[in-house]
């Protein structure tokens, strides 16, 4: 093995499954460059037609939120119950809407 | 963190288990709880890969296209199981080179059950049906385990393995109703594979170490002794449909239980695969690690062409 060999980078699989539904994360692989990537990501995850489109992202390139951070992340929405449709009251003679 | 804080976080980690909610990669977790799940996961992983060398072994020599397409596409399947595998342990933060490493140096295990050579071509039959059969015995209610990226994992590979069962029964039933002599081949496919595919549900409850906090943890939710009890119990009467008998003089039906009794199991012999002196163990990780080792000036070629493309691509846009 060589001092600064380097191992083929992880990347995330995104597969549409038919068109109409959006592309959803089916895991990950390795592949040396974004052409083998897609190449193998179709041989991993799509053996029985499970996909009509495919993306790959290197990994390292995804940012994510942090779930320790999840309380100042996503609480504040849960308070604002004015956001939905059912925090208005009317009158049941109201139709259509 | 104080030990008081981690307590703390651990009791809410339990709670959110037992409340069925998923783990996910990036949240908190017990340091046990990461490494039993990357023991098990990337295992589990290994057997998947170390599964195709025996199986491999009759792709060449399948008795007819139809037999071969479908031999290449089961144990295809079976190099994606591990792949899926692989990546779902990777979340948890060991690479994928350390877990080659500990397959090839030895310090991880695989299932016993492919350290048993494969003979002949009702072997592949036997596999199919019995090795993949308990399998999906194991893998189905893992399923439903608390670690998010296992349990997707287990539910597209629980999804293929129906066909890897189908296809090895078809495979005895044909023996079966052929020749004299193919006859006799499924039946000694059987003898051979019978106890060790009973080995492959774990050691007896008495004997297994983990299993209560691996049941907390949703890694289990039947034991080993019950599983078993149940892959015979639906395995005789397929036996039955075959026409082949299981060798086991002490095997029949309990009216009272309402399961099948069966003979002693040599647990002897179990551990004695486990720790390395099965009849294949050596040649399985001669050919795995040697398979690694003669594809590494391919694997390092790949990366060079990628280096190369991309310093192609960045000199024509500057
Ligand atoms: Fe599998
Ligand atoms: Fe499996
Ligand atoms: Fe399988």
């Amino acid at each position: 093995m060589s001092e600064n060999k380097k191992n083929w980078p992880l990347w995330e699989i995104f597969v549409r499954s038919k068109n109409g539904l959006e592309h959803r994360h089916f895991g990950s692989l390795h592949a040396a460059d974004a052409d083998m990537a897609l190449e193998n990501a179709r041989d991993v995850y799509t053996r029985r037609n499970e996909g009509v489109s495919i993306w790959v992202v290197e990994s390292k390139n995804i940012t994510a939120s942090n779930p320790e951070h999840n309380a100042e992340m996503f609480e504040p929405a849960k308070d604002k119950i004015y956001r939905h449709p059912t925090f208005y009251d009317l009158p049941d003679e109201v139709k259509h809407m | 963190m104080s030990e008081k804080e981690i307590k703390n976080l651990e009791e809410i980690f339990e709670a959110r288990i037992a409340r069925d909610e998923k783990i996910e990669p990036k949240d908190w977790m017990p340091e046990k709880y990461r490494q039993t799940h990357i023991r098990q996961i990337s295992q589990h992983a290994h057997s998947e890969i170390v599964g195709m060398l025996p199986e491999g072994n009759w792709i060449t020599r399948a008795p007819s296209l139809r037999r071969k397409v479908a031999l290449l596409a089961k144990v295809q399947d079976e190099a994606g199981h591990g792949l899926y595998l692989y990546s779902a342990c990777e979340t948890l933060g060991i690479s994928r080179d350390e877990m080659y490493e500990q397959l090839h140096s030895g310090k991880a295990k695989y299932s016993s059950i492919f350290n048993y050579p494969t003979i002949t071509w009702a072997d592949i039959g036997a596999i199919g049906w019995l090795v993949d059969g308990a399998a999906i015995i194991n893998q189905v209610p893992l399923c439903n385990t608390s670690f998010g990226p296992y349990a997707r994992a287990m539910v597209r590979v629980c999804k293929e393995e129906s066909f890897h069962q189908r296809q090895g029964f078809e495979i005895m039933l044909t023996l079966c109703r052929g020749t004299e002599k193919q006859k006799a081949m499924a039946q000694d496919a059987l003898n051979r594979w019978w106890w060790p595919a009973l080995m492959m549900l774990g050691p007896t409850d008495a004997e297994s170490v983990h299993t209560e906090q691996s049941m907390k943890w949703k890694l289990k939710r039947k034991s080993n002794d019950e599983l078993r009890q149940q892959f015979i119990d639906q395995t005789v009467p397929q036996a039955d449909i075959l026409g082949i008998t299981m060798p086991d003089p002490d095997l029949k039906w309990n009216e009272e239980t309402g399961h099948y009794d069966f003979g002693e199991i040599d647990w002897d012999e179990f551990w004695q695969v486990v720790k390395g002196h099965g009849p294949m163990n050596k040649e399985r990780m001669k050919a795995r690690v040697g398979a690694w080792e003669r594809g590494e000036w391919v694997r390092d070629a790949a990366m060079a062409f990628a280096e190369k493309n991309e310093q192609r691509k960045i000199a024509k846009s500057s």
